[in-house]
């Protein structure tokens, strides 16, 4: 915070010094638009200031309370007691963990590799204006519209052991035959990712068909002429020229991914084989006896884990802008 | 997921509104603050400073004693109901004036730490045992001693053990209690001719010839992590006895002892008697294998599995006591019973009229007034509560509970919650279940590990 009003005052301060001493440096010719009026300089300040102040009080702050809770322990009642990196040796022991490092690793390559991909040859394949597309855009958009608690409640009246969908339709009723979808930690990951794709793909598949609307059909035209059939067609111009739009999809496959909490969640609070940090991280610090410092480092590693597609991401879209 | 009365199941959905909490908080403290206010008016100020240097018994008390609110966490229509009721017959009997604050019981429990902290409820509805031992650890609610001066003819030692803090001082007025039994349907017995167990011999027996008969001898259902929690419980007292079990579950004893390695190893050789793919199955589904279907002879659970049979059937649900295990604990007749009732917070905004709800609560007559509102099945703590107005389900409850000689809340009441929670217990239990034939020592290990990574429980 105190870095950060510094920063904000550091900026401030040549344009206001700039309106008094008046610029003498740059081209003179410029004057006249460069001085700053006493409400120029108000502007500047609100402008950037309020962004500043939120992005301070609503991330800034709770994130690095985050990172300084992590090196207490405190049950969210008592005296916080710093503690150094003893929460993080624990997590080394932690039982719970290294499979929520991977279950998250797994849901990213899966939504990047399964999902998205299966949503954006949707998007193509519905773009091309076949009999009933609205039928089909709304019948896979649909679960886009309901809440994860939703989904989370309809796919599991689908993995029930006995009056489950699945079970029924593959025959599987009988005990000691059943299929344990949810159940067992070998399968449930999947069976959550089924669900879980079966949201993603519409979200992808509608702002990807946004993004096709939008390409200039003189360009397939262009494509045709010159005798490149739909693969070609798409992979070497439809798809360079939906740049913009590959890298919010990108981001957004990302996100999803490393924000997975809801679906494994309501199946049993991400337990045997649903773990997830997100969910870690609920489990130590809700209920009255929370470990709120324990928590705080599970956090502080997904906030680590995140830090990488959001550097990756800022450097591609300042690099646009630089272009 | 429709009908939930007992208050620490946790409930998958609702618990997701882990967002919602610090509204929901903000928005409890916003509300208590006029609703404790608001009606003190009918009183003046001044008459409750007097009251307050009289004595704290209610039965004598004038109307005069003011206002006062109670938090709940039943948020369900039969119980929230059956809160109204006991508050009904106290506000009349205390001559007190009571606000009754209700909140949805998966939000509560998130949140009642901050809740706690915050402008909280005069008097709040709580768990006995371990839960109750650590918000007055805290410091977050008030002895009442006093309280139980006036109530304690009315209960039994094991109760006011259950309600009392580590410092011998006493916090919690219990009121109701529901123990944990085999269920199962009484007209499935007769057509088939099955007698109740009453050994683990004669219940081994009794699941093989229902094997036989094409039944899954036990239902289990683990999805949400709690249920197999009694079955645990049950199963250690029976081996290793109740004191045992007390020492395990405030960790004086340890997780990688024998014993409970015996417990694990007797539970995986039972395990085939189970219904099989528990950690994929919720609860009610089970009961509904076993009460409604009948396609499983017994279900082990607590008694408000009752509530998932339909509703004519709920007569032919009997329950018996898990069987004895023919070890030298066998005469503890030990059984998991939680129990229900009220604390008082650190500041309450009227403390004679919280004390005197209080003390109304801890009367029979007030148990009564909760237990008898329609549908509810669980029964009052006071051994003195008339009976006789019962329905079968609770005289069946009430004798199971009599012949009990120790009484257990629950392992993630008499546990430490943050190691009976999610992150502990649930989790391990889960994994046993669905791998029953991992090295155990490795097993628990694991547990104990993890119960000596958890800071001080002070």
């Amino acid at each position: 915070m105190a870095s950060d009003r510094n920063a904000r005052s550091a900026n401030a301060t040549p344009p206001a010094a700039a309106g008094g001493v008046a610029l003498s440096l740059p081209a003179p010719k410029k004057k006249h638009y460069s001085l700053l009026t006493r409400r120029d300089t108000i502007t500047l300040w609100v402008m950037a200031g309020v962004p500043t102040l939120l992005v301070g009080a609503f991330i800034l702050v709770p994130t690095f309370s985050s990172i300084l809770l992590s090196f207490t322990s405190w049950n969210g009642i008592g005296p916080i007691k710093f503690v150094g990196a003893q929460n993080y040796v624990d997590l080394l022991s932690y039982k719970q963990f290294v499979p929520a490092l991977e279950h998250n690793v797994i849901w990213l390559v899966f939504f990047l590799l399964i999902a998205t991909p299966l949503g954006m040859f949707l998007a193509v394949l519905l773009d091309k204006n076949i009999r009933g597309t609205r039928i089909y855009q709304s019948a896979i958009y649909m679960p886009v519209v309901l809440s994860l608690a939703v989904v989370g409640f309809i796919w599991q009246l689908i993995y029930a052991p006995e009056q489950g969908l699945l079970n029924n339709v593959l025959g599987k009723t009988a005990q000691g035959d059943q299929i344990s979808w949810l159940g067992n930690p070998s399968l449930n990951l999947w069976a959550v990712l089924i669900a879980a794709s079966w949201r993603q793909v519409g979200y992808v598949m509608v702002l990807y068909l946004a993004g096709l609307k939008g390409v200039d059909p003189s360009l397939r035209e262009a494509a045709s002429i010159d005798g490149a059939n739909e693969r070609q067609t798409f992979r070497h111009v439809v798809f360079p020229v939906m740049r913009p739009i590959n890298m919010v999809i990108l981001v957004i496959t990302v996100i999803e991914s490393l924000r997975a909490f809801d679906l494994a969640f309501i199946v049993n609070k991400g337990l045997n084989g649903l773990e997830l940090l997100s969910t870690l991280v609920t489990n130590n610090i809700i209920g009255e006896t929370s470990r709120i410092g324990f928590g705080s480092a599970i956090a502080v590693v997904l906030l680590v884990v995140s830090i990488g597609p959001i550097i990756f991401y800022l450097f591609n879209s300042l690099r646009e802008e630089i272009e | 997921m429709v009908g939930l009365s007992a208050p620490w199941r946790r409930n998958g959905l609702i618990t997701l509104a882990s967002l919602a909490i610090v509204v929901s908080a903000c928005s409890s403290a916003a509300t208590t603050a006029p609703a404790s206010v608001a009606p003190a008016s009918v009183a003046p100020a001044a008459s409750t400073a007097p009251a307050a240097s009289t004595a704290p018994a209610a039965s004598t008390a004038p109307a005069a004693l003011g206002a006062t609110t109670l938090g709940s966490n039943e948020s369900d229509a039969v119980p929230k109901a059956a809160v109204q009721a006991m508050v009904d017959y106290c506000t009349a009997k205390a001559g007190i004036t009571v606000k009754v604050n209700t909140t949805d019981h998966g939000t509560f429990q998130n949140q009642i730490s901050s809740y706690l902290q915050g402008k909280p409820d005069d008097v709040v509805k709580w768990f006995a045992g371990n839960r109750v031992r650590f918000f007055a650890a805290q410091g977050l609610i008030s002895p009442i001693d006093d309280v139980w001066a006036n109530i304690e003819q009315y209960m039994t030692p094991g109760l006011k053990a259950a309600s009392t803090g580590a410092d011998g001082k006493t916090y919690f007025v219990p009121v109701y209690q529901y123990p944990w039994v085999v269920l199962y349907r009484k007209s499935l017995f007769t057509e088939k001719g099955y007698t109740i167990p009453t050994t683990i011999d004669e219940f081994v027996a009794l699941a093989k010839k229902m094997q036989a008969d094409g039944l899954v001898p036990l239902a289990f259902g683990d999805q949400d992590g709690w249920p197999a929690m009694g079955t645990f419980d049950i199963l250690n007292m029976r081996m290793n006895g109740y004191q045992f079990h007390v020492g395990l579950m405030a960790g004086t004893e340890k997780w990688n002892d024998p014993r409970v390695k015996a417990v694990f190893a007797k539970w995986a050789e039972l395990l085939p008697y189970f219904q099989q793919g528990a950690p994929g199955r919720t609860w009610q589904d089970a009961a509904k294998l076993a009460l409604v279907d009948k396609k499983a002879g017994m279900y082990f659970l607590g008694t408000f599995a009752n509530e998932q049979a339909a509703e004519a059937d709920r007569t032919d649900v009997g329950f018996f006591p898990f069987p004895l295990m023919g070890t030298q604990y066998d005469s503890e007749k030990a059984i998991d019973a939680p129990i229900d009732g009220f604390f008082m917070v650190a500041n309450p905004a009227n403390a004679p009229a919280a004390k005197a709800l209080l003390t109304c609560f801890g009367t029979p007559e007030a148990q009564l007034a909760y237990v008898l509102s329609p549908g509810l099945t669980s029964v009052a703590v006071s051994p003195l509560a008339d009976t006789s107005k019962y329905s079968d389900v609770q005289k069946a409850q009430a004798e199971i509970l009599k012949n009990a000689g120790s009484i257990a809340q629950f392992l993630d009441r008499d546990a430490r919650a943050d190691f009976a929670g999610p992150s502990g217990m649930q989790g391990f239990l889960l994994s046993f279940l669905s791998d029953p034939k991992q090295d155990l020592d490795k097993f628990l290990g694991d547990i104990q590990a993890y119960y000596d990574t958890l800071p001080p429980d002070k």
